[in-house]
């Protein structure tokens, strides 16, 4: 049966110019937001669709991204769609009302354009924001290219908003290498998207007249755990509806997505598991060592919450040798986020891969294809006990 | 106006049966400001002793739509209601006409939530945002926030051999409200539950943000009697330490004036926060909370162009 795939336009875009004229095109009824570097263009962006009336969404400059937060809480709670976007310590400061966002279980859309966290203060990116609000309860979308950002938003909204999860999502790309690198994309028409997010209609929200609800009551011992215990129902359901709304969205845009990338993994034996644009240049050097004859594949996780782990081991089944590559530190002295969770989701696969962590990129340094090549040459050398203990952690690229 | 009969007879949005303390005055300036309009309401809480006392699951004393988010945001939380309703009001998407109020207590408005509220009043949304002051953290139990009066004995700024209770004077909260140069700001006691209910009802009729700060009794944080809730909140307007004053399109107006100006002694008497206040080596203490009062009278009456 022949695919329907509705127009497109192909355009030069910067990544936040992409993620704002995404934004342009679901036209949220709400958008709360505070500027800072790299993700201050998205809400520039936005501000000239508002002066401009190109959307009727009702443009809250808040005096901080804490209030920015609460105020997109406060319209979701409403009954409307509510967006924002921020960066490092933007994110930081809302971190407490990210976890009332998601026990509330509102539908909010968040743009995180990854930058490192202070202190040292440094605008560059890396992963340490987005990861810093792993446990907040948002669902977590990682973007590799202006495409996928663009997508990833889009695709967002239909996520937060089903029924089955409720729940906010927030959408990575990294900072300057994709917000502000112009890149050739495809964007649908706006009457696309329209269709394609549909209306939203809450089930309760405090502006409806005839069923006064309240929100955000105290909730103790004899309650609270069960409520937490829905919320993580929702996180499960959320791997099925990810799904779903990835097929329906390539049948409109014809671009495939799932949980993560298998790249070339069919017979591999050796794997790289690295999130967002970092997995282009891994990409190239699975190419080219395929070229020699190296069964080597990447993989490139898009969803980090819920943790696709069944999925990602499945995947991973036969391999010989896996590196972890993470943008941030978790300061564990036991390996970044990323590792730490996929070690854990292959400890059941019989025979047990090896597992070692490369902490690369932080605060904005560059990676180069030859320190990827000198990882997959590290995982087809590897003896079985080699990797894990020796060493475990890896730092790529610093001076030491 | 209703009367006071009359609007008791009225739907009850904040119903009885919730927890707060018998004496706290909370409670009676929620009802007799909410007696003030029959609109479609959105409330908010800040976390606090009203917040905790009337919505612990799964049971609510609110019969209208009421959020509570956290701590320091209830104004942001509001904001970002009332442009959802600007919103869908602007898309035809909503009918109805809502009102918006706000309630925190002095430490979620004057301390931590400052921040918010300043940014709220600023963007210039329609909320009424009320504050019941009681002088100090009352729901983790009686810290000192920057509403606490000088010499007042609070868990954080204690009566020691060094330091005498809180070591600082009030912040002019409903000053700087009304800096912000919006529509409506006063002062209120439910004690003088008329002057509060015509200033709710100003407040409420306002295009753009508007601000009430209340008096509220505390008794285990001011160490009252409960039967004193009324008398101790009277008190405070009569002995001129809450004055009753209004600021309506930059105009400031005092809106009730004692005939017969009381002793502060006699507010601070029945507080045991101000027990020490009446010791011998005290009285220097004594003499400066008294002329923190006078100064702040004599500065509103300036303001208000009756000096
Ligand atoms: C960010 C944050 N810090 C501290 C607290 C703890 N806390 C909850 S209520 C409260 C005091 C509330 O005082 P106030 O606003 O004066 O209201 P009251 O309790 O007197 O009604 C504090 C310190 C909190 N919930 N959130």
């Amino acid at each position: 049966m022949a695919v329907a795939v509705a127009l497109q336009k192909k355009v030069a875009m910067t990544g936040n110019e992409a993620v704002a004229q995404a934004m342009r095109q679901i036209e949220p009824d709400v958008v709360a937001a505070y500027p800072i570097t790299p993700a201050t263009d998205i809400v520039q962006y936005f501000s000239n669709f508002v002066a401009n009336g190109q959307v009727k969404t009702e443009f809250v400059t808040t005096e901080s991204e804490h209030s920015a937060m609460s105020a997109c809480v406060g319209a979701s709670a409403a009954g409307v769609r509510a967006m924002t976007a921020t960066a490092s310590n933007g994110l930081a400061l809302m971190w407490e009302v990210l976890y009332i966002a998601s026990g509330m279980r509102l539908p909010l859309v968040m743009t995180v354009v990854n930058r490192a966290l202070s202190s040292p203060i440094n605008i560059h990116c890396d992963h340490s924001d987005s990861m810093g609000a792993r446990d907040a309860g948002w669902i977590q979308i990682y973007s590799e290219n202006t495409q996928e950002a663009y997508d990833n938003v889009i695709q967002a909204i239909r996520i937060a908003q089903h029924p089955k999860v409720l729940l906010p999502v927030m959408v990575m790309l990294d900072g300057f290498i994709i917000s502000h690198a112009m890149e050739n994309l495809e964007i649908l028409e706006d009457g696309d998207v329209k269709e394609f997010i549909g209306e939203y209609r809450p089930e309760r929200y405090l502006l409806d007249a005839d069923h006064p609800i309240t929100i955000g009551a105290l909730d103790l011992n004899d309650y609270y755990f069960e409520h937490k215990r829905q919320q993580v129902e929702g996180l499960l359901q959320a791997r099925k509806v990810i799904l779903e709304v990835a097929g329906d969205y390539q049948r409109v845009s014809g671009r495939s997505y799932g949980l993560f990338e298998a790249y070339r993994m069919e017979d591999a034996e050796a794997a790289i598991v690295v999130m967002s644009s970092t997995a282009g240049t891994v990409r190239t050097v699975v190419d080219a060592m395929r070229k020699e004859g190296h069964r080597i594949g990447l993989i490139k996780p898009r969803v980090f919450r819920p943790f696709p782990a069944r999925d990602l081991a499945e995947v991973l089944r036969g391999v010989k040798a896996v590196a972890v590559m993470d943008r941030s530190e978790s300061m564990s002295t036991a390996g970044g986020p990323l590792f730490t969770e996929l070690r854990s989701a292959i400890y059941e696969l019989e025979p047990r891969p090896l597992a070692a962590d490369y902490i690369f990129g932080l605060g904005g340094r560059d990676i180069y294809p030859e320190d990827v090549c000198g990882i997959f040459q590290r995982l087809l050398a590897a003896k079985p006990g080699d990797i894990c203990s020796d060493p475990m952690v890896t730092y790529l690229g610093v001076r030491e | 106006m209703p009367t006071l009969r009359e609007a008791t007879d009225k739907p009850k949005r904040m119903t009885g049966g919730h927890r707060m303390c018998a004496g706290c005055a909370a409670p009676v300036i929620v009802r007799q400001i909410l007696y003030c309009t029959d609109a479609q309401l959105v409330l908010g809480n800040a976390t606090g002793c009203l917040e905790v006392a009337t919505s612990i699951y799964p049971y609510s004393a609110w019969n209208v739509s009421w959020i509570h988010c956290a701590f320091e945001n209830a104004a942001a939380t509001l904001s970002g209601v009332e442009s959802a309703y600007r919103s869908l009001k602007k898309q035809g998407k909503i009918k109805k006409d809502f009102k918006f109020v706000c309630f925190g207590g002095d430490g979620g408005t004057y301390d931590i939530g400052f921040q918010s509220l300043s940014g709220m009043l600023e963007r210039g949304h329609n909320v009424l945002y009320v504050c019941y002051d009681n002088g100090a953290y009352m729901n983790t139990g009686i810290q000192r926030s920057s509403a606490t009066p000088r010499g007042a004995d609070t868990t954080t700024s204690p009566v020691g051999n060094t330091l005498v209770g809180k070591q600082q004077a009030r912040k002019d909260l409903t000053a700087i409200v009304a800096a912000h140069n919006i529509p409506y700001a006063a002062q209120a006691s439910p004690s003088h539950y008329r002057d509060l209910m015509n200033k709710a009802q100003k407040a409420l009729a306002v295009d753009g943000p508007a601000f009430l700060n209340v008096i509220s009794s505390c008794p285990p944080g001011w160490h009252h009697e409960p039967e004193l809730a009324m008398e101790l909140t009277r008190k405070a307007v009569e002995t001129r330490f809450w004055p009753l004053f209004e600021v309506e399109n930059g105009n400031w107006r005092m809106t009730y004036k004692p005939r017969h100006p009381v002793d502060l002694e006699e507010w601070l008497r029945p507080q045991g926060r101000f027990r020490h206040l009446f010791h011998p080596e005290n009285q220097a203490l004594l003499e400066d909370v008294k002329s923190d009062v006078e100064r702040n009278w004599q500065k509103i009456l300036q303001r208000c162009g009756e000096a």
